[in-house]
């Protein structure tokens, strides 16, 4: 178990920087380009030691990488493409090696197998030594080129252009996903590799905007994904590891998907209901003022409401109820005006609904009868400190398009 | 004292010329201003004085040296769209990466370096924003960060592409009188502008380009409407042509590649 939160770890700290590269499908291909040489170290040395087998990975993840690069270069075809067929060449000669040596005197109990799915219970404890040594090799390599990973993932032209090595912040990163990608061939294995690159960071990117705080709580995240997948997949007999361990991570990415503060699909819903909310309300306020403006009486009967808007259902009751409570509304025998409070806010709607259209009009040429439905719009969005820059650029106007005369004007003046 | 100079310089991009034999020189000292159509060269131009492309030919001398050796001298300023602006950090830290150097990994940035970097931001009307997420400025704040980096090198000739693209007037003006403020002080500023109407306001001198040099110059002998016809009527038929050529039959531009 300790092996795989090594791994877990390792290699979403490396993944941040795919992430934020956008180089997620390279990361799947090398992983996929591994086989082919951890099947070649095993028939080369016959033993299934990590140590052997981590070595001849590294080189093939390398290749694949070198293969990826070459072809892209050098030919017409684009990068996407090469590593499409870089990652099913590789894979299809791994999968080739992988049935011969079953197949063949090599052993029917080389489990090599294992190897596309991992299994954690094939480790061995002189294995979790490889996997410290390659974290801390991982960890030392972040830290120590920190900066020049972080300015090469955001802006790699402006790296260029202030003269830094380039080259070889490029084979740093290579190096580091191949390293990473490696050393979890026994945890995850080949196939879902990929998964325990890219979901960490991606998860993690919900819930930080500092890159030092993004990679640890990737690590994290890769680290308590491992354990819990390590341990369920241990509950049943020759339950390969891999697909328990990605499962755990997906459902955590989703959880981040949904609760995430601030960009979490939960609260962007709230946030949408809430206008909704303002909206309507905001709405009926301009009801109230435009019959006022039309007739001196202040209070209108429910009837009287319905007829001047159209509202859906029990829309119009649950309003006056809500806004009476909030003392925008008040209530005489059965019928309904506003209060001085309601009044300033229905003020200040319509002032930023005909301010809008006046702006529409003057600054973008647009004809009176068009601007109607877009100042319906914007009026509820309009902020208190957009509202001064518009009456300051507009003159602190006192008509709107329509001859209307904008409310409160005089006091804004002030 | 010349600030700039590109001698014979072709560049290639995707395989196909789109500058050819550019020779001129700038002044130190003066807002320059290169402007041509689209697909003209002048970003180009631009990444091969900053290394960011290989020339097929020809060199550029910035302070009469090799632009390798000058580096420090040189800030720059790329298009705004050639970042993606959702990465996690903040406008303190983008404006601290103009005090990266090459050789300087470990170690913490120095207190000057944060000093400089605060009062780059200030000159650019940042500074009250330096802890906000990029991914969060609108697009006029996120040029004057980038500029922000490039006023952090505190170079001496300053390269950048198309700074005043789609930017609020406000960002605009504020952007020039900062330009302003470095010519006074001696700096040269070399920049891909997208607007001819506005050339002839905010430039001395001015580069025209259509991926040959139409003129360079003091803005009044280049933009003469002689040159801007030149300039903007289209390409030369003839020289697209062997371009497409050269591109398809990805054939060598210069002598010295046949030799292998």
């Amino acid at each position: 178990m300790i092996g795989c939160a090594l791994i877990g770890a390792g290699a979403s700290a490396v993944g941040v920087f795919s992430f934020l590269r956008k180089q997620a499908l390279v990361g799947d291909a090398v992983a996929h380009a591994l086989l082919p040489g951890v099947a070649l170290a095993f028939m080369v040395s016959g033993e299934k030691s990590i140590w052997i087998l981590f070595p001849g990975a590294f080189v093939a993840g390398w290749l694949g990488l070198l293969s990826i690069d070459f072809i892209s270069r050098y030919s017409k075809i684009k990068s996407d493409t090469a590593i499409a067929i870089v990652l099913t060449i590789f894979f299809s000669i791994g999968i080739v090696l992988l049935t011969h040596i079953q197949q063949s005197d090599y052993g029917n109990q080389s489990g090599l197998s294992d190897f596309l799915f991992g299994k954690a219970a094939a480790m061995l404890p002189s294995d979790i030594a490889l996997f410290v040594l390659v974290d801390l090799i991982l960890l030392f390599l972040i830290v120590i080129t920190y900066r020049y990973l972080k300015l090469y993932s955001f802006d790699p032209d402006f790296a260029k252009a202030i003269g830094l090595p380039v080259k070889g912040i490029q084979f740093i990163l290579s190096s580091l996903t191949v390293l990473a990608v490696a050393s979890g061939i026994q945890a995850v294995g080949v196939v879902l590799m990929a998964a325990l690159i890219i979901t960490p960071a991606a998860a993690a990117r919900f819930f930080t905007g500092r890159l030092s705080h993004m990679i640890s709580l990737a690590m994290l995240i890769g680290l308590i994904s491992s354990l819990i997948g390590v341990y369920i997949s241990s509950l049943a007999v020759s339950m390969p590891t891999g697909p328990w361990i990605v499962m755990v991570l997906s459902i955590l990415a989703i959880l981040a998907f949904i609760f995430a503060p601030g960009k979490g699909l939960l609260q962007r819903s709230r946030r949408r209901l809430k206008h909704q909310q303002k909206v309507r309300n905001e709405n009926l306020l301009k009801l109230f003022y435009s019959l006022e403006e039309k007739n001196p009486e202040r209070f209108y009967s429910r009837p009287k409401l319905l007829r001047s808007r159209r509202f859906q259902g029990k829309e119009l009751e649950d309003l006056l109820q809500k806004l009476e409570k909030q003392n925008i509304l008040q209530k005489e025998e059965n019928r309904y005006g506003l209060t001085d409070e309601g009044r300033e806010e229905a003020k200040r709607v319509v002032r930023l609904h005909r301010l809008w259209e006046l702006y529409l009009n003057e600054r973008m040429n647009i004809a009176p009868d068009h601007v109607h439905h877009d100042a319906e719009a914007i009026e509820h969005i309009i902020t208190p400190e957009l509202e001064r820059e518009l009456l300051k650029d507009l003159g602190y106007p006192k008509l709107d398009p329509h001859l209307s005369e904008i409310p409160g004007i005089k006091d804004m003046q002030r | 004292m010349i600030a700039f100079e590109a001698h014979n310089l072709t560049v290639s991009y995707d395989k196909q010329p789109v500058l050819w034999d550019i020779d001129f020189e700038i002044p130190k000292g003066k807002l320059v201003g290169i402007i041509g159509p689209n697909g003209s060269g002048k970003t180009t131009l631009l990444k091969a004085v900053m290394g960011i492309l290989k020339s097929d030919s020809g060199y550029v001398k910035v302070f009469d040296k090799n632009p390798d050796k000058v580096r420090e001298r040189m800030g720059y300023v790329p298009q705004r769209q050639s970042v993606d602006w959702d990465f996690p950090a903040t406008v303190m830290d983008i404006t601290l990466m103009g005090r990266y150097r090459k050789g300087r990994l470990l170690g913490r940035l120095s207190k000057s370096d944060k000093e400089i970097a605060a009062d780059s931001l200030k000159r650019v009307g940042m500074y009250e924003y330096r802890n906000r997420q990029i991914s969060e400025l609108s697009g006029g704040q996120q040029q004057r960060v980038f500029i922000a980096r490039s006023l952090a090198q505190q170079a001496d000739v300053y390269l950048m592409d198309e700074p005043f693209v789609g930017i609020d007037a406000a960002s605009e003006e504020s952007i020039l009188s900062l330009l302003q403020e470095m010519r006074t002080a001696g700096k040269t500023v070399i920049m891909v502008h997208h607007d001819l109407h506005t050339a002839l306001e905010f430039f001395d001198w001015v580069v025209l380009l259509n991926t040959r040099l139409v003129a360079a110059g003091p803005k009044e002998e280049v933009l003469t409407e002689e040159n801007l016809r030149t300039a903007y009527g289209g390409k030369l038929n003839v020289l697209s042509r062997i371009a497409d050529l050269i591109k398809s039959k990805e054939y060598p531009i210069r002598e010295r590649d046949m030799k292998e």
